[in-house]
């Protein structure tokens, strides 16, 4: 599957591209098929979002995670602080993506 | 410490104030983020892998309670409550939002600090001895020259935009403390037949292609030291390739040139610049003196009662000799076992700035090694601060130690990282826990970068780790044998690659034949250096 990122223009936040917003949520993220260029140039366009791209992602149990060891950082937030990640309360968080 | 004037102080707040207008229009899209991508990096806030990162310079690593209690107030304020000292004597955070950036970027104007100059191709933040004013071993403070040479790199039009970034360091020891041979120009000010000057070493540097650099001039009179800093720019500027990134740094003119030839080109260029007549009055030059006056010293001299076992380790670490009796140099270990390399909470930042305002003449410094320095500590007062330390969490003895590891953010933040390296740093730190085992070991400085680019100084770590993407796995290179001292020295790659916990075990079958080779008060890069690389690598691979 495809998905698309970027990271918030104003807060600097990764996004997740839902399938009509930007959440701040991997498990949000929708597969684009082959509409990913297209979401591309209308989202930049729009500039809600900076720099986004369409990365390969996998189909996990707790849904969507990219297929590449730095975007799946990006998803959960650092692996060293375990207590700033999406998931804080699950004590899983920080070994998830190793 | 030096201290802004009215000039300082203006185009500080004007470079604030212009930022603002700035991120104003690009949040409102009145520009793209092409057009307002050069203009944050000018001001030191980049895109990260999570959020925007704000690098802070902290000039020659220098900084008072004041400043340091404004990053702790960032930290809190604008960040996760925490930051991330970095081995270029800066401060980074994490998690700054765009929107909330110029208002940061005023109260830091407040307390004299800024992020100018943390990007892009000028001349970056000086770096310098963290000792210094307080080293028995040095000739003069360098703190007032890297105070001039930063005047005259801020906003130095002719400079702001060069092949590549550009890095200085001034010393003034012959202990090297500040990896000065390894920056773009590293200064050593050094004294001839009574009359202050410098040795300039020119062209060298890491990241892909580390070198050390050559001496181009061993002796420039210190009145002549800016109009030959500027000819040795001048050089690079006209010359220095464009045209392709990797060959963009002044270390691949400098070795395309040679040495040499560079030299006689500078000499070249200098006789024209010593014309325009730059270097400052000596009125100028005094006036900067002068605020890197030596504190009053007071304290008498003091034996030390070592009679708690742990203080006396802390002592025989991390406390230095201090060129006045009766003082001590305190370094501050940031690299708590199992700990990130660098990275301090606002809470232990406030602790540090209030040790500092007690009992160190209010200043502190930050070291390339990821550490902070207490540089004026009346010995009568290091029991004090070691309690106060050890309460936050600040009092691992372990300076120099293998668990005292340089280590870039990594792939666990940066955008350009190919491998993580706080991870590896927290196992090898955990696999050699035991304090005695380290102090067994003796100084062994691991360096690790998270890619190419080197920001973790793993060529020259006694051990160099540097993390590579193998085909989207991450795999750790393992180097021996590098030294950013004085002793200078490029590590070299032992063969394949490991996995994380691979290279661990690869090291510690490093430090085991060590110690089975080593010979009386060698230390691990002496004994490589005798024995030489073969019964390492055999030990690593068998």
């Amino acid at each position: 599957m495809k998905i698309l990122t970027g990271n918030d223009l104003a807060s600097g936040a990764v996004t997740w591209w839902a399938g009509s917003w930007w959440s701040r949520h991997v498990e949000d993220a929708v597969d684009v098929g082959e509409d990913g260029e297209a979401i591309l140039q209308r989202e930049d366009g729009a500039r809600r979002v900076n720099a986004p791209y369409l990365i390969a992602a996998i189909t996990t149990p707790e849904g969507p995670r990219p297929a590449h060891i730095k975007d799946r950082v990006r998803a959960l937030g650092p692996t060293v602080r375990p207590d700033l990640t999406l998931k804080p309360a699950d004590p899983q968080a920080g070994e998830w993506v190793i | 410490m030096y201290k802004y004037d009215q000039y300082d102080q203006a185009i500080v707040d004007a470079r604030v104030e212009e930022f603002r207008d700035q991120v104003r229009r690009r949040l409102a899209g009145e520009i793209t983020e092409d057009q307002f991508k050069p203009l944050r990096l000018m001001n030191g806030l980049y895109l990260q892998l999570h959020a925007y990162m704000l690098r802070v310079a902290i000039p020659y690593g220098t900084l008072d309670s004041r400043q340091m209690r404004m990053l702790a107030h960032i930290a809190r304020k604008y960040d996760r409550d925490y930051g991330h000292f970095t081995t270029r004597q800066n401060i980074q955070y994490n998690w700054i939002k765009l929107e909330e950036c110029p208002d940061l970027l005023a109260k830091l104007a407040t307390v004299e600090m800024h992020a100018i100059q943390t990007s892009g191709n000028c001349i970056r933040n000086i770096s310098s001895d963290q000792y210094a004013g307080a080293a028995a071993d040095e000739i003069a403070d360098p703190r007032p020259w890297a105070e001039l040479l930063r005047q005259w790199s801020t906003f130095h039009p002719e400079f702001s935009y060069l092949p590549r970034k550009f890095k200085i360091a001034v010393i003034a020891a012959d202990e090297a403390r500040a990896a000065m041979r390894l920056h773009d120009i590293g200064i050593q000010l050094i004294e001839r037949d009574g009359t202050l000057g410098a040795a300039f070493y020119v062209g060298g540097g890491m990241g892909r292609t580390p070198m050390i650099a050559p001496l181009i001039k061993d002796f420039v009179p210190a009145e002549d030291l800016l109009s030959y800093s500027e000819a040795c720019l001048r050089v690079y500027n006209r010359h220095g390739r464009r045209d392709n990134i990797y060959k963009a740094r002044i270390k691949i003119l400098v070795h395309e040139l040679g040495a040499e030839e560079y030299a006689r080109q500078v000499e070249e260029e200098f006789a024209h610049v010593k014309a325009l007549n730059i270097d400052p009055p000596a009125a100028e030059l005094e006036r900067i003196q002068a605020f890197f006056a030596p504190p009053p010293f007071d304290a008498a001299d003091v034996e030390l009662d070592r009679s708690d076992p742990d203080f006396a380790v802390w002592l025989d670490q991390n406390v230095k000799p201090h060129k006045q009796a009766g003082y001590a140099i305190v370094n501050i270990s940031l690299k708590p076992l199992g700990g990130i390399p660098g990275d301090a909470s606002s809470a232990q930042i406030d602790v540090m700035a209030n040790l500092a305002e007690r009992y160190s003449f209010d200043e502190l410094r930050v070291t390339h090694a990821q550490n902070i320095v207490l540089p004026h500590v009346a010995k009568r007062d290091l029991y004090a601060v070691w309690q106060a330390l050890a309460e936050a969490g600040l009092a691992e003895a372990n300076l120099d130690l293998i668990s005292d590891i340089i280590a870039c953010p990594g792939l666990d933040y940066c955008s350009l990282a190919n491998a993580r390296s706080i991870p590896v740093a927290q196992k090898i730190a955990r696999r050699f826990a035991d304090p005695a085992r380290q102090r067994d070991l003796g100084e062994l400085k691991l360096k690790i970068s998270g890619c190419i680019n080197a920001c973790g100084h793993h060529h020259a770590g006694h051990i160099g780790i540097l993390g590579v993407d193998r085909k989207g796995t991450e795999n750790y290179q393992l180097l021996l044998g590098g030294s950013g001292a004085e002793d200078a020295s490029l590590g070299k790659i032992t063969g394949p690659g490991f996995s994380e916990d691979g290279v661990v075990d690869a090291i510690e079958r490093v430090t085991d034949k060590y110690v089975a080779l080593r010979a009386d008060g060698e230390r691990f890069l002496d004994t490589y250096r005798r024995v030489g690389f073969e019964p390492f690598k055999e030990a690593i691979y068998g």
